[in-house]
């Protein structure tokens, strides 16, 4: 059912794209569409262009997993129209031509701009190009049961199809198309999360719905004895504590983290074939009699009746009443001889990691569930204090006999802390906590937010969707069309991203799928639907990435390299083949960088941009002095310490294997030292060649 | 001939309107980076509508940049007749 209505999406994709390709004509054609797009038409398509896979997924996920800084992006996202909009637009469309260096250029004609303009286009495409081309793996992964590297491989070469071959009409309405039902769809599902209401049970609508296990996690009582703890026999008959592992505070030392293994029994249910099953967190695998895993898990009879034994890890936490309980974690370990258990048993189609979630406490005056509640009800709802909200958390270690073990376990929240900005991007200072630690966290913050704001100006996809407009005024009014749509798309995300959570059906390894899995929890044909919408999301979106590098290359790189004036013909030709390059690069990058966070990934996009892009385009604008050695000099520090910062950044220390708190540089976010330093660039280096340059003031 | 609508609303006046309206909307922004990075508690006040600071400044800020929009727009009406044409070298095309 989810493959029919997928492939209906496709192929109606598809057909848009070629139908609007035969329209296009000339070099016009291919970069500009001709400019002959209404401004309504364009201004949706802004926003389907605009709101990426990262935006769609990667927010409602940040939200569901950390609250508010979530939301975060979400506004710093859109907050950063307002510099395109009511800065940038007007002079740009003004000054015409075909791309972004084209515009940078107009006053200077230095081959110099053309190509640092065109090398940090390219780069950017990039950047923002691998966490789409990621989420199209994830995405694809689960939905048609295929690998991630086939998901990215469709999703690249269906796009290679649509830009090659049509260009840029194919892909203005391309986006259009998504814009419209991205839209539609996310209102509908935020309706939909405001009608079902916050329960203390997991929701979905039927019972049954393969891979849609929600499983209420136990707790149970337990005593002190000393240091060890004791289970309840009356609890759990039969169990007892195998193992147990601490994590510590880094500043305070003390125990902030405590699970506890724990052997224990679960009714046993015969299958054919001497194979049993139990009911164990909310599935029930079919597990041979006997068991190369005898250490892990066995079949045992007691008192005449049938059991399983399984080991799986519970988290130690205290109640209001200050009495210590366990609950319930999950597990997955992969042992030493390489074989994969999952909360004890052997991991399977049957048996994987369970969804995780839900709330397990609303104030008193909503009791067990909310039913039907309006908009800014269930936003003060979730911030009240009395919400408790179970936000996934995974720990990884290794277990004495050499197992790789992941538990995810919840750490319940309070909802004023989740509604709150903090849980991501800390910004309170914490017992014990180094004064210079707390300061950075602070300039982390303020440097995402900087980024964010002054990044969407800069995006060479934005740019380059500024001339296909007819006139001034039809480029500010398909802005305006934009930002009220983005900030209607941004105000939902705050309820898919609650909805996702509330719901109980988050992924505990990735938070990527936290809005298909909100709509499967409505039921499957929402779920295929949105699927759909998210799949030509990213077509859109690489599409029009792609486009943009093609006019860097073809129209910027080669036109100012080769001393000759190209054909019209050949820039064309240089652009398509640019197309399936920078198509194949980014299947390849985003094969290889599965797993990261896309919106996070983006984050760094939008600050290489800001660093990049901004100063050039602001300063020439508004600054006469502005020189082309300043530019290029602006352009080029800009890319490289964005670009250097981010790889010297604690994350991808940790992604190279090594350990984060060693990076060099001790930001995420490099925004706050590049962007400033770009401008610097620009103003200095424009001073000292006043006199080699006859700088004019902008047309 | 200057069209009409040019006399009334000149570039100059246009870039200007744009340039306020962002400065306005860049301190409204920094405020809100400024409370969370400074006073993070205040945060959680409970303001209007049942909405702690967090929430009701971020959709604030999210709807006042809707508004701003409008109003630009509304500041400096261009008529459909201003046509500026945007590319001046026409490609050869075959149409």
């Amino acid at each position: 059912m989810t493959i029919a209505v997928f492939i209906i999406f496709a192929v109606t994709v598809l057909a848009v794209s070629t139908y609007t390709s035969r329209r296009s004509r000339g070099v016009g054609g291919y970069f500009a569409a001709n400019n002959s797009i209404p401004w309504g038409v364009n201004g949706i398509a802004f926003a389907g262009s605009y709101l990426s896979v990262a935006s769609f997924l990667g927010i409602c996920g940040l939200i569901a997993f950390h609250g508010f800084d979530g939301f975060l992006y979400s506004i710093g996202f859109l907050a950063g129209w307002v510099i395109a909009l009511f800065v940038i637009a007007e002079p740009m469309k003004r000054m015409g031509t075909f791309t972004f260096p084209d515009a940078l250029n107009r006053n200077f004609k230095s081959p110099g701009i053309h190509l640092a303009a065109g090398f940090s286009v390219l780069v950017v495409s990039l950047f923002y190009l691998v966490p789409q081309m990621v989420g199209a793996g994830v995405l694809i992964e689960p939905l048609l049961g295929i690998p991630h590297y086939w998901g990215v491989i469709i999703i690249g070469g269906i796009v290679i199809l649509i830009v090659a071959g049509g260009g840029m009409t194919s892909t203005s309405y391309v986006q259009f198309f998504n814009g419209g039902l991205l839209l539609i769809f996310a209102v509908i599902l935020a309706i939909a999360v405001l009608v079902r209401g916050v329960s203390i049970y997991p929701q979905h609508t039927e019972e049954g719905i393969e891979g849609l296990e929600q499983y209420r996690y136990e707790m149970v009582s337990v005593k002190f004895d000393g240091d060890n703890i004791r289970l309840n026999d009356d609890d759990m008959p039969g169990a007892k504590i195998t193992g147990k592992h601490s994590f510590y505070d880094r500043y305070t030392g003390e125990e902030n983290l405590v699970l506890y293994r724990i052997s224990r029994r679960i009714p046993a249910i015969s299958g054919d074939r001497a194979t049993y099953t139990a009911f164990i967190k909310g599935r029930t695998p079919y597990l041979p009699a006997s068991s190369e895993y005898e250490n892990y898990w066995n079949i045992e009879e007691a008192d005449g009746e049938m059991f399983i034994r399984i080991q799986d890890w519970w988290r130690l936490l205290y109640d209001r009443g200050g009495e210590p309980y366990l609950l319930e974690a999950q597990s997955r370990t992969v042992m030493p001889h390489g074989g994969i258990l999952v909360n004890g048993v052997p991991e399977g189609p049957a048996n994987r990691l369970r969804q995780m979630g839900g709330v397990s406490q609303l104030p008193e005056a909503y009791g067990e569930s909310s039913g039907p509640i309006g908009p800014l009800r269930l936003l003060s709802m979730f911030s009240d204090s009395s919400t408790v909200t179970q936000l996934p958390k995974s720990a990884v270690f290794t277990t004495a006999n050499g197992a790789h073990t992941t538990v995810h376990y919840t750490e319940p929240v309070s909802g004023d802390v989740f509604m709150r900005p903090g849980l991501r991007f800390p910004l309170e200072k914490k017992e014990g906590e180094p004064p210079l630690t707390t300061l950075l966290n602070r300039l982390n913050f303020i440097s995402l937010m900087l980024a964010l704001f002054l990044g969407t100006a800069a995006l060479p996809h934005i740019l380059i969707r500024y001339y296909t407009v007819p006139d001034v005024a039809a480029a500010r009014k398909s802005t305006i069309v934009a930002i009220a749509g983005i900030g209607l798309f941004y105000v939902t995300t705050m309820y898919l991203g609650i909805g996702a959570l509330a719901s109980g059906a988050l992924n505990p390894a990735t938070s990527n799928m936290s809005a298909p899995l909100l709509a499967r929890s409505f039921g499957e044909i929402l779920f295929a639907m949105i699927s759909g919408i998210a799949f030509t999301t990213v077509l859109a979106t690489v599409s029009g990435l792609i486009m943009a590098s093609a006019g860097a290359v073809a129209h910027d790189i080669i036109g100012s390299l080769v001393k000759k004036e190209i054909s019209d013909k050949a820039k064309i030709r240089a652009g398509r083949i640019t197309s399936v390059v920078v198509g194949i690069l980014g299947i390849i990058l985003g094969i290889a960088f599965r797993g990261m966070n896309v919106s996070f990934l983006v984050g760094w996009a939008f600050a290489v941009a800001a660093s990049a892009n901004l100063p050039a385009l602001i300063l020439m604008l508004f600054w006469k002095r502005t020189t082309a050695k300043g530019i290029i000099a602006s352009i080029l520090v800009g890319v490289v310490s964005s670009v250097g910062l981010i790889l010297l950044s604690p994350d991808m220390w940790s992604r190279y294997g090594f350990d984060a708190a060693a990076a060099p540089m001790p930001l995420n976010q490099p925004g706050i030292i590049s962007i400033p330093l770009s401008f610097a660039v620009l103003i200095i280096v424009s001073l000292m060649t006043q006199k080699n340059e006859a700088a004019s003031s902008p047309a | 001939m200057i069209p009409t609508a040019e006399k009334a609303c000149p570039e100059k006046r246009k870039i200007k309107n744009g340039v306020i309206l962002t400065i306005l909307y860049s301190i409204i922004y920094a405020g809100f980076v400024t409370v969370s990075v400074f006073r993070p508690e205040w945060m959680g006040i409970n303001t209007v509508l049942g909405l702690n600071l967090a929430v009701a400044y971020g959709l604030g800020l999210i709807g006042v940049a809707v508004l701003l929009a409008v109003i630009y727009n509304y500041l400096c009406r261009v008529p459909r007749e201003e046509t500026i044409p945007a590319i001046e070298a026409k490609p050869e095309s075959d149409q």
